[in-house]
C-alpha cells in the first residue's frame, strides 16, 4: 500500500494515465474512447494519456459486460495496476449490463467481477449507448475528484 | 573550491543531475507540444512532464514475480547516473566552466551507451516475454547505430584547418578542443564533410531517443512499451528522467561538436539554447512525420547508406574540405 499525500493526490489528477480494456462490448464504447484522443476533445490537454501495459495506468477504462472468457484477464489486469488505483465503466453494459443482461455466455458486470478480487476497487460509472467524449472524459475527472 | 567538491557540484547540481534533469523535462514539454500543434492539438500545460513524474514517484513499485529484483530496481539508477555523467562532461566542454581531459568525447560516447543497456538489461530482468522482445530489439538498434554515430563523431576528431598554406591537422579527441577549433576555424557544420557528418549523427541520436520511426524497442501498439513493460511507480519514474536528461543532453552534443560551443554573453548563451531547440524541433518533426519501421529496415538503414554517407564524410574531412 501507498500512503496517499496531498502532492501525490494533485499530481494524479494532473497525469491520469488510462488503460483500456475492453471485456467483449460491441466496439462501441471502444470508438467513442479512442474519440477523446482525436484533436477535436485532445485529452492531453489534460494530462489523461492511453498506456499500453496496466503496470504503468492510474485509471483502467472497461467496456462492455465481461464475458466468461473475460474474467480471469480483467482480474489479472486490475492486480497488475499499481496503488492507488480506479476504474471507469464506459457504456450501459459496462455499468448495468444492458442488452447482454440475463445471457448465458457473460460472468457478470465489470464491478462485481473486480468486487470479487479486490474489495476497496473505486469505480465510477459512465453510462450511454455509447457515451459521449465529453461524458467519459467527465467520468475520468470526477473519479480522480474521489479518490 | 578544492576540486572535488567543484566536481561533485557540477556532476549534482549545475550542469549536471539537477539541471539537466529540470531542463530535460521543459525539453519533454517542448516536444510534446510541438507534436500537439503538428497533430492540430492544443497539447498539454508546461508542467506537465513534472507532475507526470511527481505521480511516478508517488505510485506503488510492484517487483513482478518471475523478475531479478535486485537488477530490476537497481539498473534504472545505473541508467540515470551515467546520463548525469555523459550530461555534465558535455555541458562542461559547451560551456567551457572547466578544463576537460583529453578523450572526454570517447567517455561521452560510452556513457550515453549506459542507459540504453539500462533499459535493455532491465527489460530482460523483468521476466516479461514482451519485455525480452523489447530488449533484444533495443540491442539490435544500439548495434545499428552506434557505428554510424561514431564515425560520425570521428569526422569531427578528423578535420583540418589550413594553416600557413599547409594543412594541418588540429582535431582533438577532447570535447573542448572541437570547440576551439570551432572558435578558429568556424562552425565543422559549414564544411562539406560537416554537414554530412551532422545529417548522420542527427538521425543516430533520433535513435538513440527512441523516437518514431525508430521507436520498435518501445512500440506500445505491438510489445506494449518493450523493456518497459513490467516497471512501474518510481522505477518507471526514473527511466522517464533518463529520457529527459539525454534529450537534454543529446542535442547539446550535436551542438557542441558540429555547431560550436557556449559563449557566455546573452547572445551567445540565446544562440546556443536556439541551436539546441532548433534541433530538438527537428527531432519532433522526423518523429510525426515518419512510421515506425522494422527492426531489419532500421539495421540496414543504420549499417547501409549512413554508415557509407559518415565514411564519405570521414573522406572529405582527410581531404580537408
Amino acid at each position: 500500500m501507498v500512503t496517499k499525500t496531498p502532492l501525490l493526490l494533485r499530481a494524479l489528477k494532473k497525469s491520469p494515465w488510462v488503460f483500456h480494456v475492453g471485456t467483449s462490448g460491441c466496439n462501441n464504447c471502444d470508438i467513442e474512447i479512442a474519440d477523446c484522443l482525436t484533436p477535436r476533445f485532445d485529452v492531453e490537454r489534460f494530462g489523461i494519456k492511453l498506456v499500453g501495459s496496466p503496470r504503468h495506468a492510474d485509471v483502467m477504462l472497461i467496456t462492455g459486460p465481461v464475458s466468461r472468457a473475460c474474467k480471469e484477464p480483467l482480474q489479472q489486469a486490475w492486480l497488475e495496476m499499481p496503488q492507488p488505483r480506479a476504474a471507469v465503466m464506459v457504456g450501459s453494459c459496462a455499468c448495468s449490463m444492458g442488452a447482454y443482461k440475463d445471457a448465458y455466455s457473460v460472468a457478470g458486470p465489470p464491478d462485481k467481477v473486480l468486487l470479487e478480487i479486490d474489495p476497496d476497487a473505486k469505480f465510477i460509472y459512465v453510462p450511454g449507448c455509447p457515451p459521449k467524449p465529453e461524458t467519459i472524459v467527465m467520468g475520468v475527472v470526477k473519479l480522480l475528484g474521489a479518490l | 573550491m578544492a576540486p572535488i567538491a567543484e566536481w561533485l557540484f557540477f556532476f549534482l547540481i549545475f550542469p549536471g543531475l539537477l539541471f539537466s534533469v529540470l531542463l530535460g523535462l521543459v525539453l519533454v514539454w517542448v516536444d510534446r507540444k510541438v507534436t500537439a500543434l503538428v497533430q492540430w492539438r492544443a497539447g498539454p500545460p508546461p508542467g506537465q512532464p513534472f507532475w507526470d513524474v511527481l505521480k511516478l514517484m508517488g505510485k506503488e513499485v510492484i517487483v513482478p514475480a518471475q523478475a531479478w529484483a535486485g537488477g530490476f530496481l537497481g539498473l534504472p539508477f545505473v541508467g540515470l547516473a551515467a546520463a548525469g555523467i555523459a550530461a555534465t562532461f558535455v555541458w562542461v566542454a559547451a560551456i567551457g566552466i572547466a578544463p576537460s581531459f583529453g578523450g572526454d568525447l570517447i567517455v561521452v560516447v560510452y556513457l550515453l551507451v549506459i542507459p540504453t543497456l539500462a533499459v535493455i538489461m532491465g527489460g530482460a530482468a523483468s521476466g516479461n516475454p514482451l519485455g525480452a522482445v523489447g530488449s533484444s530489439r533495443d540491442m539490435k538498434l544500439m548495434l545499428a547505430y552506434e557505428l554510424p554515430f561514431v564515425i560520425a563523431l570521428l569526422v569531427a576528431v578528423f578535420q583540418k584547418q589550413e594553416i600557413d598554406g599547409e594543412l594541418v591537422r588540429a582535431g582533438t579527441m577532447s570535447l573542448s578542443g572541437i570547440v576551439e577549433f570551432q572558435n578558429d576555424a568556424g562552425s565543422i557544420l559549414l564544411r562539406p564533410s560537416g554537414a554530412i557528418a551532422f545529417l548522420v549523427a542527427l538521425l543516430c541520436a533520433h535513435a538513440k531517443l527512441g523516437f518514431v520511426p525508430f521507436d520498435l524497442a518501445e512500440a506500445e501498439c505491438e510489445i506494449g512499451e518493450g523493456a518497459l513493460l513490467e516497471y512501474s511507480g518510481a522505477v518507471l519514474g526514473l527511466f522517464k528522467i533518463t529520457q529527459a536528461v539525454l534529450l537534454a543532453t543529446l542535442p547539446v552534443l550535436l551542438v557542441t561538436v558540429f555547431w560550436g560551443g557556449l559563449t557566455l554573453t546573452t547572445l551567445g548563451v540565446l544562440a546556443f539554447l536556439g541551436k539546441v531547440v532548433l534541433i530538438l524541433v527537428l527531432f519532433v518533426l522526423i518523429k510525426n512525420t515518419n512510421p515506425r519501421v522494422r527492426i531489419d529496415q532500421a539495421m540496414r538503414f543504420f549499417w547501409g547508406p549512413l554508415t557509407v554517407l559518415a565514411l564519405a564524410a570521414l573522406l572529405l574531412a582527410h581531404l580537408g574540405l
